[in-house]
């Protein structure tokens, strides 16, 4: 089977969050709950243990004249969230169990047989994908429909995708359609629309890209995302010298003086 | 009726319109929305910008640990000390009574640790989860596996040390103590830092920031706990314990400088807020106030002295403990900002 990714075009986004209603139906998943977070549309603010794909509502100010808006108006545009799959994940690094694996579709899914609960990967996700559902204990986040792509099936978000916002396929091609995207909407004089797949980072590109407008810190985006393996070096040679240092240190002190006291 | 009233007013049960009904009626009082990002003019809503981010909502999730873990952190680091202080006195030494504490206090760690992880997963079934690999590239994994291999180590040390003690010395029980002792003290070099390494291998700021300090900052702790525990338990008048403590507490003052001097934005969890004033109090009875205490005991007489150095024993102990916790505060806040971890570049 090929290596799949999703492209999530905001360019295409109407907000319907049918994507979201369509993964909480298929993986089972527990409702948030109809509350606003008080910014735009938005219920959950993010993704969570409990929310796999979140519509962002990205209310800016005003872009005169682009799309026939008037001078007055933000501008809205909308941007369906969900887990990066980065090709060099915090997550999977992290997590001690071997609970989460790199599926054949290059997908990161968490097994929850598995999963114990630690948290670990929580604290690694450089995207704050990854959340503990506090009622079992154990991680969770989007699978990349494992099961639906394991028997020839579309990822239940981008089926459910009204306005192929979400796209779904080989990730190559998706690069390549991405690309004329792109092109086409510069020709059309939205100058700001951007590609996100920070493969020029530690992370090594995402399973999951976006086409944005402007920075997309914006959408809450990390411009340049840093898996945290990047420290381990640092982290362990300096374990090493503290190692070094409680032996030396110990040795001296009772060598030099294990005999006074007592 | 010239003022439109929000929705949640009109209808009184609607709960879900609760949010956005308060938010109109602070930008209409106020004209403006402080909580949330810049408005445009004339809008009452919050915007998306590349400065505020998405609504100023923190990107990261914060850890989803509780008092358990920094327990552990403390309890892990100062049992590990305390086995390499008590291998060294036995290979080196005389003091018998030194060598059988620091055992004691590093089998005792051996059996919480794993119940204070145990707590946090929820059922014991979880942690033998983490068994079934061995990852090097997860410093939870390698802790895991250090773990194992000390408290083995340690809790047959002690045990062996006991029978012995009780039923007379033979040769297998001198094996098995001999050879727990050699793992404790092998793994618990390791074990009394690789906590600093743990939080330090993340993506949360202020820890990550840390990861070069975090691992001898966490053996200077756990030593200093593990001398005071010492102390506390009749070594008072021991010599080279006074050293290494004076040894500790001057690191960790260094310490406290150098998170103190930096004026980096990534560190401002450590000074500012409850996180920064746990941090503080922490660093303040974990270097300047033992390190003088031991000092000031070494001129004074002889009953004198040994008051300050139980002083300074406490002190040390409840530093080390404020500062795991201290470290879990900061990096919960550091996780709730929602402006740094956007910034996040490579070294």
């Amino acid at each position: 089977m090929s290596v799949t990714a999703f492209l999530t075009d905001s360019t295409l986004c109407i907000g319907c969050k049918a994507c979201e209603v369509a993964c909480k139906e298929w993986n089972g998943i527990e409702g948030d709950g109809l509350d606003w977070s008080g910014f735009s549309y938005d219920n959950t603010g993010a993704v969570g243990a409990s929310t796999w794909r979140h519509v962002k509502f990205v209310e800016r100010a005003p872009v005169p004249g682009l799309g026939g808006n008037a001078g007055e108006q933000a501008s809205w545009t909308f941007s369906s969230d969900v887990c990066k799959h980065c090709e060099q994940a915090g997550c999977l690094e992290a997590c001690p169990t071997g609970s989460i694996v790199r599926t054949e579709f290059g997908g990161v899914f968490i097994q929850p047989d598995v999963c114990n609960g630690c948290g670990y990967c929580v604290t690694a996700c450089p995207f704050g994908v990854v959340a503990r559902n506090e009622q079992d204990g154990r991680a969770f986040k989007c699978t990349f429909c494992y099961d639906r792509q394991k028997v020839g099936l579309r990822p239940a978000c981008a089926k459910a995708c009204p306005t192929e916002s979400i796209q779904f396929g080989e990730i190559d091609e998706l690069r390549e359609k991405a690309r004329l995207r792109l092109e086409e909407l510069h020709r059309r004089g939205m100058d700001d629309a951007a590609f996100y797949d920070p493969t020029h980072t530690s992370v090594r590109g995402t399973h999951a890209m976006f086409i944005i407008r402007g920075d997309p810190r914006t959408y809450n985006l990390p411009p340049s995302p840093q898996v945290p393996t990047i420290y381990l070096k640092k982290g362990w040679r300096s374990s090493a010298l503290a190692a070094g240092l409680l032996l030396g240190g110990t040795l001296l002190a009772l060598l030099t003086d294990g005999r006074s006291g007592r | 009726m010239s003022d439109p009233v929000p929705l949640g007013d009109l209808v009184p049960g609607l709960e879900r319109e609760r949010r956005l009904a308060e938010i109109r009626r602070e930008a209409e009082r106020r004209g403006k929305l402080d909580v949330v990002g810049g408005r445009p003019p004339g809008a009452p809503f919050p915007q998306a910008t590349p400065e505020t981010g998405y609504y100023k909502i923190p990107l990261l999730k914060e850890p989803p640990w509780k008092w358990e873990i920094p327990l552990y952190f403390f309890v892990g680091g100062a049992a590990g000390a305390a086995a390499v202080v008590g291998a060294i006195a036995d290979y080196t030494g005389v003091d018998r009574k030194l060598v059988k504490h620091a055992r004691w206090i590093a089998a005792a760690g051996s059996v919480i640790s794993p119940v204070l992880l145990v707590a946090d997963l929820g059922r014991p079934a979880r942690f033998l989860a983490m068994l079934r690999v061995f990852k090097p590239q997860s410093p939870m994994s390698m802790g895991v596996w250090t773990l194992v291999g000390f408290s083995s180590g340690a809790a047959a040390a002690a045990f062996a040390g006991f029978l012995s003690d009780r039923y007379g010395p033979s040769l297998p029980l001198r094996w098995l103590e001999n050879a727990g002792q050699a793992a404790s003290l092998a793994f618990g070099l390791p074990f009394s830092n690789y906590t600093g390494v743990l939080i330090g291998a993340t993506a949360i700021p202020v820890w990550n920031r840390n990861v070069g300090d975090l691992p001898l900052h966490f053996a200077a702790s756990g030593l200093a706990a593990a001398v005071g525990m010492l102390e506390l338990m009749g070594h008072g008048k021991n010599r080279a314990l006074q050293a290494l403590g004076l040894g500790a507490g001057i690191f960790e003052s260094w310490e406290g400088l150098r998170i103190e001097g930096r004026s980096d934005p990534h560190l401002d969890p450590l000074k500012h807020g409850a996180s920064g004033w746990t941090t503080r109090t922490g660093g303040v009875l974990s270097g300047p106030v033992p390190t003088i205490l031991r000092l000031l005991s070494a001129l004074g007489g002889k009953r004198r002295s040994a008051s300050l150095r139980r002083w300074a024993a406490w002190s040390a102990i409840a530093g080390s403990l404020i500062t795991r916790f201290a470290w879990i505060r900061a990096g919960h806040a550091s996780a709730r900002d929602w402006k740094l971890p956007l910034e996040i570049r490579s070294e």
